[in-house]
C-alpha cells in the first residue's frame, strides 16, 4: 500500500466575466464549457461526474440579474434568483402566477440561489416557472458575440426532451413577460410528491380575462391562456382547451367539457413520482376549477385554490 | 484555484477546483464539522451556511463562488462560550433531539428570523421547510423559534437594545464525541 | 442538593443540547484521524444470481487503493446475529440474493479515487429467477429459504375454535390490509471509522447498539471480546435502523482498515444508504372480527404475512411483536393469529420503530373502525365497550396487573376534541371540493423484550465513582437522538440527589460499559434507567457509609454532599462501581413453544385521532388536527418524552400518507431524499401531544417504554379519517394521491359506499 497521492485530472479552468459583451465572447470561444449560475441543478451529483474543461460562471452579473419594467412588459434577467423574484413587487402584483411559482419551487436555500435563467435553461419538464412563462406569452432573450440578440416566444424554445433552441455560441440573457391586460385573472397550482420542497407531479399555470361582467353577471372568456406542467416531455399548453374557452361563459357546463378537453389533450407518463391516470385526472380538475373559480368574483393575487401555498 | 474569502469573520485562503464543494471546504479543509451532509443535493437542509446573509445549501456551492463572500457557520452563531436566544430556546424547548439537523435549522432560522421578525408559526414552518428534521416532527423546533419571535418582540416593544441576555451555554458532562474529549463534570 | 427543576418530572435541558445546537458534536464523519483513508463498497447490480467473478480494471491505477474481498475475511464470512444467514461480503462462486449487496470492498485517501476505485471493478454475475412478491414467495417456485421461503412462522391461539366462534357472531368484519417498505431516514447517513492498534481492532461509529457490533465482529474478525472495541460517537438519528446495519458496515471498514493497515471511514451517501439498508417490513394481514350486535368484541382470525428481504437478519423477532399485538387491546375470548415471514429478494427488511406492531395495528383498528360502521355504533363507544381494564387476559393469556391505560388514554382525546383547535395550524378552505372526515385509534406496544428475553438478556447498568471522582452512569445504552443520556442523567442525579451538571454519562464503549442490552424495544428507559437508578441508590448508601467511616458527623453538611465524598473515595480508595443485573419481577412467565404466557412485562397505551381535509381535484390529504395521548408510566423528562411522541407521531403520518418506498426488480427506484420523501415542517401538522402517567411499579418512578407506541396507531387513524371523508374504504397505506384516486374509482366502480 503506498501513500501515493491519487491522479487528478488537472482541476477545470475557471471564468467569471464581468460583463455581458465578456461573457458571450467566452462562451463563443469555448462552447464545451459549463455556464453555472445559482448551482442549485449542476452541483447536484458533481462529485461522481467527470468535471468539464472550463466553467463560465455567470452568478451575479450585473448585466443578467436585473429585473426592469419597460412600456411593453417586465424584462427578468436570466439571472435572477427566485428570491429577488419574491421581492419585487411588480411580479408580486403583475405576475402572481410567477410568483407563487418562485414561492414553491424550494425552501429558502433554493431560493437564494437558483435563478429563472437555470430553470428556463434545464428546461426539466418539471420545471416549475415554466408553466407560468407559458400562459404569460413570455419571449426568451438570447445573445451570441457573433449575432447578438434574438428573441425566442417560449411556446418555441424547448424543441426536445431538455433541449433547447439554445445554439452554443449563445447565452440566455432575459426572459421578456408582456404586460397582462388589466383584469386578468391568473391561477398557479403546484401538485408535488408533498407540499413543500417538492418536486412536481402536475403543475397549472393559467390566465384569463373575461368581458362584460359584473355582479351576478360572470360575463364571456376573452383571453385564455392553459399551460401544465410535468404531464409531457416538456411544459404544455393546451390550445384546445383555450379555444373551448374563448367566447365561452364560465359555469359548470363549461368546466365539464374543459375536464374533458383536458383529458384527451394530455398523455401523460408513468413515473417514480406519480401514474398517468393520477396526472391526467388531476390536471383535468385543476383546469375545470379554474374555469368554475372564474365565475366567483375575482380575488387580488393568483388565488391559488384549495391546498395553495400555506 | 486559490480561493480567498472570509469564514466566520477571519479572511482565509483555501485550494481546491472550482467545482469543489463549499461544504467540503469547510469540513475538510477549515475543520468546521459542524455544518452537515444529509443527502448531498440540497434536498436536507443539513449543510446551510449563510453567505452575505442567505442561508443556502453549502453542499450546492463551488468553492469558486464563495471566493470573496462571507461565509457564516454554526461555529460563529454564538460567540465565545455564550448561546444565541435562538440556540438557547432549541435547546430549552427540545427543539434538538439527534442533532445533525441542528446547525442547518440555527443557521437558517437566524437568517429567516432577521428577514421576517414578526413571522407566524405557519410562515415559521414555511420559512423552515428546506430543513429536514426526522426525530422531532418539527413540533418543538417551532415551538422554540416561535417563543424568540414572541421574546423579540416583547423586548423591541420595551424598548430594550438586545432582545434576550444570552446566557452561558450549560456544560454538558455527558456524552462528547471522539476527538472532543470527554468534559469532566461541574464541581 | 438536585433543584427542583432538575429531578425526575421536570425538564432539564438535553445535556447534550448546547454541543448540538453550537456544531461542537462530533459524528462519525467529523472524525477524520491522520492518514485516514475513504472505504467504498463494490455493489450487487442484480437481485438474485451467482457470483462467477470480480473483474478489476488493468487500466486503473490500483497502486493507492486497498481492496478486500470476501477470501480477506479472516474469522466466518457472516454477519452474526439470529440465523447467520447473510454474508459480509458475498464471495466468488456464492450466491447475491439482493440488490446492492455488498461484494467487494475498496479504500483509497480521497472520496474520488475511492469512488472511481469502485466503478473500476466489474462483477460477473449468472442471474437467477427472484421474487419480489409475497404471493410469489408463497408459490415457492424458486426457493429462497427452506422449500416454503417462511423465514419463521408464529401461531397464538386462545379460546375455542375460531371459525366456530366467528360462525356464532352477529356480525363478522373482514378486511385485507396492506403496508410498505418504509425508509428510516436519519439525517445523518450509516457510518463507521475502523482503526486497528496491533492486535486489537477499534471501531467507532453511528449505531444504537455497541454490543450487537461487537458480537458480530468477533465472528467476522475471528477475534477474542477483549480485541474488539467498539465505541459510539454521537448519533445522528437511528430508529431501528441502525440497530443491524452497522455490524455489516462496522466489519467492512475493519477489513479495509486491517488490509491498509491505516484507519479507514465508511461513511455511506444517502442513495446508497437507501438502497441497501433494511426497512420497515411490507406487510399483509388479513382480519376477520366477529361481534355481538351489541358490540362485544367475539372472536378474531389473523393472518400476518410479512416480507423479510433476502436475508433473516431480525425478521422473526420484528414479526413476533407483530403477531404479539394483533388482536388489539380488546378483550377477545377467542383468538387465532397466524403470522409468517417470508424470503424475497428485496434488500433485508428489519427493525424500524414499533417493530412489526404498526402493520398489525393497521390491520386490527382499520377492523375497528369498519366494526363501528357495520354496528351503526359511535367508533369511540365501540372502542370503550372492548378496550382492556386491569385484570382483563390478553391473547396470550398475559393477566393484566396494573398500568392499564387504554381507557384514560382515549378519555384525554375525547376531551382534548372537545377544545378548539391550535392556532397557527393549516387547513384548507372551506369549499364543496374539499371533504373532512376523522378517524380515531386506540392501542398498545408491550415494553422491553418479547416473553422471556430480558431474563435471558440480562443487562447490566452501572454507576460509579470514577477515577477521576466524577459520579458516572456507565451503560450499554445509546443516545441516538432520543434522550437516553439526559433521562439516564436525570434518573441518577434523583437518585443520588446531587445536580443533573454533576453526573457523567460515559460515552457508550464496550471496553468501558457493561452490556445493557441493545438499545431498541421501548426498553432503555424502562429496564436500564432501572438499573442506573438501583446501582446509584447503592453508590449512595456506600458513599453515605463511606462519610461515617471517615468520622464525619451525622449533622455535618459534608455528608450530604455526595459529590465531595465522591472525590474523597476516589483519592482514598480509587475507583467504586456498582453494576445491577436486571431481574424480572417476579411472577412472569412465557412459554416459546407455545407462545403463551406474559408476553411483556407491561405495556403502554395509546389514543390517536386525525382530522383530515382532502383536496378532491388532487386527492391531497392535509392532517388538520392530531390529537395523540400516549401512556408512559411516568415522564422522567416531559419535554424529552413529548419530542419522542410528536417525532413518533409525524414519522406515522408520514408512512401513512408520503413516505413509499418503490422497488423494480428488487431495486430500490427512489433512492434519494428528493423522491423518497419524508415530512417537512409544512406537512408536519400543529400536534396535540398529551401525556398520561399510569405508573408502572417495577419501572424508575413508573416509568415505562415511550420510543415505539407513537409509530403504531396514527396510520390506522388518518385511513379512517380519509374513509371518513370520502365514504371509500382506505386499506393500505401509504395512502398517497394516486393510491386514494384509485380507491375513489374503485369504490365508485364498484357501487361501494
Amino acid at each position: 500500500m503506498s501513500g501515493a497521492t491519487p491522479t487528478r485530472t488537472p482541476a477545470p479552468a475557471w471564468l467569471r466575466p464581468a460583463t455581458l459583451a465578456d461573457a458571450l465572447a467566452a462562451r463563443a470561444a469555448h462552447p464545451d464549457w459549463l455556464v453555472v449560475a445559482g448551482g442549485t441543478d449542476v452541483m447536484v451529483g458533481s462529485t461522481r461526474r467527470p468535471e468539464p474543461p472550463g466553467v463560465l460562471d455567470l452568478f451575479g452579473l450585473a448585466e443578467l440579474s436585473a429585473i426592469t419594467e419597460g412600456p411593453d412588459g417586465l424584462c427578468v434577467g436570466a439571472g435572477a434568483t427566485y428570491a429577488a423574484l419574491l421581492r419585487h413587487p411588480t411580479v408580486r402584483d403583475r405576475f402572481p402566477c410567477l410568483h407563487e411559482a418562485a414561492r414553491e419551487v424550494g425552501a429558502l436555500q433554493i431560493q437564494a440561489r437558483g435563478t429563472l435563467g437555470g430553470n428556463v435553461q434545464t428546461s426539466s419538464p418539471v420545471g416549475d416557472t415554466l408553466p407560468p412563462l407559458l400562459a404569460l406569452d413570455a419571449e426568451v432573450e438570447v445573445a451570441s458575440a457573433a449575432r447578438g440578440p434574438r428573441r425566442v416566444p417560449y411556446a418555441a424554445w424547448i424543441t426536445s426532451y431538455r433541449k433547447t433552441a439554445l445554439a452554443t455560441d449563445e447565452l440566455l440573457v432575459a426572459v421578456h413577460l408582456p404586460w397582462p391586460a388589466p383584469g386578468t385573472r391568473q391561477r398557479w397550482r403546484k401538485v408535488g410528491t408533498r407540499k413543500a420542497q417538492a418536486i412536481s407531479k402536475v403543475m397549472l399555470a393559467a390566465t384569463a380575462r373575461l368581458e362584460g361582467d359584473g355582479p351576478g353577471r360572470p360575463g364571456t372568456i376573452a383571453h385564455a391562456r392553459v399551460a401544465l406542467g410535468a404531464v409531457a416531455d416538456r411544459p404544455v399548453r393546451l390550445p384546445t382547451v383555450e379555444a373551448l374557452l374563448v367566447g365561452a361563459s364560465p359555469d359548470p357546463a363549461l368546466a365539464e367539457r374543459v375536464r374533458e378537453a383536458v383529458r384527451a389533450a394530455i398523455t401523460p407518463i408513468t413515473d417514480v413520482r406519480s401514474t398517468a391516470d393520477y396526472r391526467r385526472e388531476v390536471a383535468a380538475n385543476l383546469v375545470a376549477r379554474f374555469v368554475l373559480d372564474l365565475a366567483a368574483p375575482a380575488l387580488p393575487g393568483a388565488d391559488p385554490g384549495a391546498g395553495g401555498a400555506p | 484555484m486559490k480561493v480567498s474569502l472570509v469564514v466566520n469573520g477571519a479572511p482565509r485562503e483555501v485550494e481546491g477546483g472550482p467545482l469543489r464543494r463549499l461544504l467540503d471546504v469547510l469540513r475538510e479543509d477549515l475543520a468546521l464539522t459542524g455544518t452537515k451532509e444529509g443527502c448531498g443535493e440540497g434536498e436536507c437542509g443539513a449543510c446551510t451556511v449563510l453567505i452575505d446573509g442567505e442561508p443556502v445549501n453549502s453542499c450546492l456551492v463551488p468553492l469558486a463562488q464563495a471566493a470573496g463572500r462571507e461565509v457564516r457557520t454554526v461555529e460563529a452563531l454564538a460567540s465565545g462560550e455564550l448561546l444565541t436566544d435562538l440556540q438557547e430556546a432549541l435547546v430549552r424547548c427540545g427543539g434538538t433531539q439527534c442533532g445533525i439537523c441542528t446547525p442547518g435549522i440555527a443557521v437558517c432560522a437566524t437568517a429567516a428570523l432577521a428577514r421576517e421578525p414578526g413571522a407566524d408559526r405557519l410562515r415559521l414552518r414555511e420559512l423552515l421547510a428546506g430543513n429536514l428534521c426526522r426525530c422531532t416532527g418539527y413540533q418543538l423546533v417551532i415551538d422554540a423559534v416561535a417563543e424568540v419571535v414572541a421574546r423579540r418582540a416583547d423586548a423591541t416593544d420595551a424598548g430594550a437594545a438586545p432582545p434576550l441576555p444570552a446566557r452561558t451555554a450549560p456544560t454538558a458532562p455527558g456524552q462528547a464525541g471522539p476527538g472532543v474529549g470527554s468534559r469532566g463534570a461541574a464541581p | 442538593m438536585i433543584g427542583l427543576g432538575e429531578r425526575v418530572g421536570a425538564s432539564p435541558p438535553r445535556v447534550d443540547g448546547a454541543a448540538k445546537v453550537t456544531g461542537a458534536a462530533r459524528y462519525v464523519d467529523d472524525l477524520q484521524p491522520p492518514g485516514c483513508l475513504v472505504g467504498r463498497t463494490v455493489r450487487s447490480r442484480v437481485a438474485h444470481g451467482v457470483l462467477r467473478a470480480l473483474e478489476r480494471d488493468p487500466g486503473f491505477d490500483w497502486s493507492d487503493v486497498t481492496f478486500v474481498t470476501a477470501a480477506d475475511v479472516p474469522g466466518r464470512n457472516v454477519v452474526t446475529l439470529i440465523e447467520d444467514d447473510q454474508p459480509v461480503l458475498v464471495p466468488v462462486g456464492g450466491t447475491i440474493r439482493h440488490h446492492d449487496e455488498a461484494v467487494a470492498l475498496v479504500a483509497a485517501p480521497t472520496k474520488e479515487k475511492a469512488e472511481a476505485a469502485r466503478a473500476a471493478v466489474r462483477l460477473v454475475v449468472d442471474p437467477l429467477p427472484a421474487i419480489f412478491t409475497l404471493d410469489d414467495a408463497l408459490r415457492a417456485e424458486v426457493k429462497l429459504h427452506g422449500q416454503d421461503n417462511v423465514f419463521k412462522r408464529f401461531e397464538v391461539t386462545r379460546g375455542d375454535d375460531v371459525e366456530r366462534a366467528l360462525a356464532a357472531c352477529d356480525v363478522v368484519v373482514e378486511g385485507v390490509y396492506e403496508t410498505g417498505a418504509q425508509e428510516q431516514m436519519y439525517i445523518e447517513p450509516q457510518g463507521m471509522l475502523a482503526a486497528w492498534e496491533g492486535d486489537t481492532c477499534h471501531v467507532t461509529g453511528s449505531l444504537q447498539c455497541p454490543y450487537y457490533v461487537h458480537k458480530a465482529l468477533k465472528v467476522t474478525l475471528g477475534l477474542p471480546a477483549e480485541r474488539v472495541v467498539i465505541t459510539q460517537a454521537v448519533t445522528g438519528g437511528g430508529f431501528g435502523g441502525k440497530e443491524e446495519y452497522p455490524s455489516m458496515i462496522g466489519a467492512h471498514a475493519a477489513l479495509l482498515a486491517r488490509a491498509a493497515g491505516r484507519p479507514v471511514k465508511v461513511v455511506y451517501e444517502r442513495d446508497e444508504d437507501v438502497a441497501a439498508t433494511t426497512k420497515r417490513h411490507p406487510s399483509r394481514v388479513r382480519h376477520r372480527l366477529g361481534l355481538a350486535k351489541d358490540g362485544r368484541m367475539l372472536a378474531a382470525d389473523v393472518d400476518v404475512l410479512f416480507d423479510g428481504g433476502a436475508y433473516a437478519t431480525l425478521t422473526q423477532v420484528v414479526l413476533s411483536r407483530g403477531v404479539l399485538h394483533a388482536a388489539g387491546p380488546y378483550r377477545i375470548p377467542t383468538v387465532r393469529i397466524v403470522g409468517r415471514a417470508l424470503a424475497t429478494n428485496h434488500p433485508p427488511h428489519g427493525a424500524f420503530r414499533g417493530f412489526g406492531a404498526p402493520q398489525t395495528t393497521f390491520a386490527y383498528e382499520r377492523q375497528t373502525a369498519k366494526a363501528a360502521r357495520a354496528l351503526g355504533m359511535d367508533p369511540v363507544a365501540l372502542r370503550r365497550l372492548n378496550l382492556y381494564r386491569d385484570g382483563d387476559v390478553t391473547a396470550t393469556g398475559q393477566t393484566l396487573r396494573g398500568s392499564v391505560a387504554a381507557h384514560p388514554t382515549l378519555d384525554r382525546v375525547v376531551a382534548q376534541l372537545e377544545q378548539p383547535p391550535p392556532a397557527g395550524r393549516r387547513t384548507l378552505p372551506q369549499a364543496p371540493h374539499v371533504k373532512r372526515g376523522r378517524g380515531v385509534a386506540t392501542y398498545f406496544h408491550g415494553s422491553g423484550f418479547t416473553g422471556s428475553g430480558e431474563e435471558r438478556l440480562k443487562g447490566q447498568a452501572t454507576v460509579a465513582v470514577a477515577a477521576d471522582g466524577v459520579l458516572e452512569v456507565r451503560a450499554g445504552s445509546t443516545d441516538m437522538g432520543q434522550g437516553a443520556t439526559t433521562t439516564f442523567a436525570q434518573i441518577a442525579a434523583t437518585a443520588l440527589d446531587v445536580h443533573v451538571s454533576q453526573v457523567r454519562v460515559a460515552q457508550p464503549s464496550t471496553d468501558k460499559v457493561p452490556d445493557s442490552g441493545p438499545t431498541v424495544a421501548s426498553r432503555t428507559c424502562m429496564i436500564v434507567g432501572g438499573l442506573v437508578d438501583q446501582a446509584a441508590r447503592a453508590v449512595r448508601s456506600k458513599l453515605e457509609a463511606f462519610a461515617a467511616e471517615v468520622g464525619l458527623a451525622a449533622d455535618d453538611p459534608a455528608r450530604g454532599d455526595l459529590p465531595a465524598l465522591a472525590r474523597r473515595w476516589a483519592a482514598a480508595r480509587g475507583e467504586l462501581a456498582e453494576t445491577h443485573t436486571y431481574r424480572p419481577p417476579a411472577g412472569i412467565r412465557w412459554d416459546d413453544q407455545t407462545y403463551r404466557g406474559d408476553a411483556y412485562p407491561v405495556f403502554g397505551w395509546a389514543a390517536c385521532a386525525v382530522d383530515v381535509a382532502v383536496d378532491t381535484d388532487t386527492w391531497e390529504v392535509v392532517v388538520e388536527r392530531c390529537v395523540h395521548a400516549v401512556d408512559v408510566g411516568k415522564a422522567i423528562n416531559p419535554t424529552i418524552v413529548q419530542g419522542q411522541i410528536d417525532g413518533g407521531t409525524v414519522q406515522a403520518l408520514g408512512w401513512a400518507l408520503w413516505e413509499s418506498v418503490q422497488y423494480r426488480e428488487g431495486k430500490v427506484l427512489n433512492d434519494r431524499m428528493t423522491n423518497c420523501i419524508i415530512p417537512t415542517a409544512i406537512e408536519a401538522p400543529e400536534l396535540e401531544t398529551l401525556l398520561v402517567e399510569e405508573p408502572y411499579a417495577h419501572g424508575p418512578f413508573g416509568a415505562k417504554g415511550v420510543g415505539e407506541i407513537p409509530m403504531d396507531g396514527p396510520g390506522a387513524a388518518v385511513a379512517s379519517a380519509v374513509e371518513d371523508a370520502l365514504g371509500v374504504a382506505m386499506d393500505e397505506l401509504p395512502l398517497l394521491p394516486e393510491v386514494v384516486h384509485r380507491r375513489v374509482r374503485a369504490g365508485r366502480a364498484g357501487g361501494a359506499a
